[in-house]
């Protein structure tokens, strides 16, 4: 299957720091692939650079974001003039933010809102967009759509605004919808639901899904690619049942290890949880691997040299000579799951 | 967790509704926009998509509040009222007093009570003051609106682009606002005034020219806050134009403070073209409030009646809208009303 977003060698610049570094990316339609990293790691700011959202003093110092349309051809979302990409934006590539309670405009009814990116991408008259309002209210599962359309966005709760959001984005069957954090703000119970509906409408809409989140249980319930970030780089992708089942990257491998796990007797109480020491300010100028001021298997060689990406398996790229160095060695070890 | 299900199966299901939605995607193509089917490839559930009899319409919760508020405030519509009485009282002139108001009616300087024909007494020149009044409210109540309708859209246009694109454009054009903030408004405006004829669209326009730099620091203001806000960035996400973003988007959020100081830039507008006129320099072909104190302003130990009548005029009408101000601060200030 042809990629449907193909991200090449992306490095975003702020004057003083470059916050992502090469990172390279695919995702094909109706694919879910989820880039993971903590608070700092570069997957927000890669999110809006793929729609060029960047904040002003950002900006997109190389690399390529082809991204094939609707009628078959490839454009570099990157090089792409202002008109053309407005064409692209909410009509091929949608986003969902983290924030539902702010994110929608506060003194327009949410059918209006929804129905002027209808009108505004495909031209329909008020009464058609009106009536598609109604049905993609109907669509995200909101009761009582037809007396939904015309509440304000203070008058529902945040699960509702985020499936507005997701109506809003979904509304011109985007080919890619990029969730950054969708459901961060919102209670546990309403993420299931969030996710389950996103879930719903990559399928039905065969859309592609970058899913950004530092949620892993997320990761594990939806996701089918997943990439690690650390300090603005890749460092592992693979598909998620060999990321779950034998994590290569050191980052990786602390990650899963730190989530809690509700086996029987498992407790803060009986023991301490897992974490991965340090912070992820310690990347700072750092000249070899990021993470190697963190990584319990850190040798000479890390702090000299920047890991390059190796595929130790198809679709499966770790940057740390490391651990896959001693695959042969310990495959059988890793082939069962941590912890 | 999806364990068992592999993803090449998912994969192959997801090529498969990719078929299906190319496929509808086509025939969405072919077919003219209806309003039964204008999403072909969704599928909801046909009970939720049988017209439902119950249509209950909201009406806009905000604004029905605000509206509430504001009418629910005894000096609000205090202010209301002695407006509605001026703006009467200008529209009713010309029927209660067809004949020119700077034209002789009866015998100069009548007290007011003397004859039944003059309520407020007549000029030193013979000229009904009640009617001066009334056509006077029409001269105050034109050029306060008009000018403040100036100042807003000079005020707004210059507002919202330098808030909104920041850099060297708000350099600019807050440099702009800064030299005319720095020149004295009443000053600029006799300059203005006197270069120009001093008609009545020449004074409307003049007070609205030194009006505008409030109304362009507001919105500035506004807009510096507002652009900032994730809703912005989503109609960015939308593929929205910086025109659509600016005027849909990020205005309508920003105008309760400006509408709050429209009230209050009437008020001021009133009271400059009183003031023009008090000092002779309005419109000569039209009677004023403040023209009609300047002539009396001769007579004021003899005949004080011609100075208080338009004075107390101008009192009403500028406390009045000052009122109306204070009220739709009240409503309209997300802040006061407590509203997220």
């Amino acid at each position: 299957m042809a990629a449907l977003l193909d991200v090449r060698d992306l490095s975003i610049a702020f004057p003083r720091a470059t916050p992502v570094h090469g990172l390279s990316l695919t995702v094909a339609a109706g694919e879910t692939v989820a880039l993971v990293g903590e608070s700092g790691s570069g997957k927000s700011l890669t999110a809006l650079a793929l729609m060029r959202l960047l904040p002003d003093t950002a900006r997109i110092a190389s690399g390529e974001v082809l991204f094939r349309g609707r009628g078959g051809g490839v454009s570099d979302l990157a090089r792409l003039d202002d008109a053309a990409l407005r064409q692209v934006r909410g009509r091929d590539i949608a986003m969902v933010f983290q924030e539902p309670m702010t994110s929608l405009n506060p003194v327009l009814s949410v059918g209006r809102q929804i129905a002027e990116v209808v009108r505004f991408h495909e031209g329909l008259s008020w009464r058609a967009a009106r009536a598609r309002a109604v049905e993609l209210l109907d669509l995200v599962r909101i009761p009582e759509p037809r007396r939904r359309v015309e509440d304000y966005p203070h008058e529902l709760s945040g699960g509702m605004r985020q499936r507005v959001m997701i109506a809003i984005a979904v509304a011109c069957a985007p080919r890619l919808l990029i969730a950054d954090e969708p459901t961060t703000a919102l209670d546990v119970t309403i993420q299931a639901q969030v996710l389950d509906l996103l879930d719903a409408l990559r399928r039905d809409f065969s859309m592609g899904l970058l899913l950004i989140t530092h949620d892993l249980g997320v990761v594990a319930e939806w996701a089918d690619r997943v990439a690690v970030m650390y300090a603005g780089r890749k460092v592992e992708e693979a598909p998620f049942e060999t990321l779950f089942g034998t994590p290569l990257h050191p980052y990786t491998r602390g990650l899963l290890a730190a989530s809690p796990r509700l086996d029987a007797g498992q407790h803060y109480s009986v023991g301490a949880l897992a974490e991965i020491r340090g912070s992820i300010a310690s990347a700072a100028g750092e000249r070899g691997c990021a993470f190697a001021p963190r990584c319990a298997v850190a040798r000479t060689l890390c702090r000299d040299a920047l890991p390059e990406l190796d595929a130790v398996a198809p679709g499966h790229l770790v940057a740390c000579p490391v651990t896959t160095a001693a695959i042969p060695q310990e495959e059988a070890h890793h082939a069962t799951p941590v912890g | 967790m999806h364990g068992s299900e592999t993803f090449a199966a998912r994969g192959a299901r997801a090529a498969e509704a990719e078929d299906r939605a190319a496929a509808a995607a086509l025939g969405a193509g072919r077919r003219p926009e209806t309003e039964s089917e204008p999403w072909p490839n969704v599928h909801a559930p046909d009970a939720a998509r049988a017209a439902t009899s119950e249509v209950q319409k909201l009406a806009p919760a905000g604004r029905r509040r605000a509206l509430g508020v504001f009418l629910s405030n005894p000096t609000a519509v205090a202010g209301l009222l002695i407006l509605a009485v001026v703006a009467g009282a200008a529209l009713a002139a010309p029927i209660l007093f067809p004949d020119d108001p700077l034209e002789m009616a009866g015998r100069p300087l009548q007290w007011p009570g003397q004859d039944p024909r003059f309520p407020l007494g007549t000029d030193a020149l013979g000229r009904n003051v009640l009617a001066g009044l009334a056509h006077g409210a029409r001269i105050s109540l034109l050029v306060g609106a008009f000018a403040t309708l100036a100042g807003l859209v000079a005020g707004i246009l210059i507002g919202a682009t330098a808030g909104y694109f920041g850099g060297l454009v708000d350099d600019a054009l807050s440099k702009l606002v800064e030299i005319f903030q720095t020149v004295p408004g009443f000053i600029l405006l006799i300059v203005l005034v006197a270069i120009a004829q001093p008609s009545v669209p020449a004074i409307t326009l003049a007070i609205g020219a030194v009006s505008w730099p409030q109304v362009a620091r507001l919105v500035r203001a506004q807009f510096r806050a507002l652009k900032e806000k994730e809703f912005v960035a989503a109609a960015r996400a939308l593929g929205y134009g910086h025109r659509r973003i600016i005027f849909r988007e990020i205005l309508p959020n920003a105008l309760p403070p400006v509408i709050v100081l429209a009230s209050v830039t009437v008020a001021t507008a009133i009271l400059m073209e009183s003031a023009l006129s008090f000092m002779g320099l309005g419109d000569p072909n039209v009677v004023s409030w403040g023209s009609m104190i300047g002539t009396g302003r001769d007579l004021l130990r003899t005949a004080w009646y011609l100075s208080a009548a338009p004075g107390v005029a101008i009192v009403l009408t500028v406390l009045s809208l000052n009122l109306i101000g204070d009220g739709l601060n009240e409503a309209l200030n997300p802040r006061l009303s407590g509203e997220p």
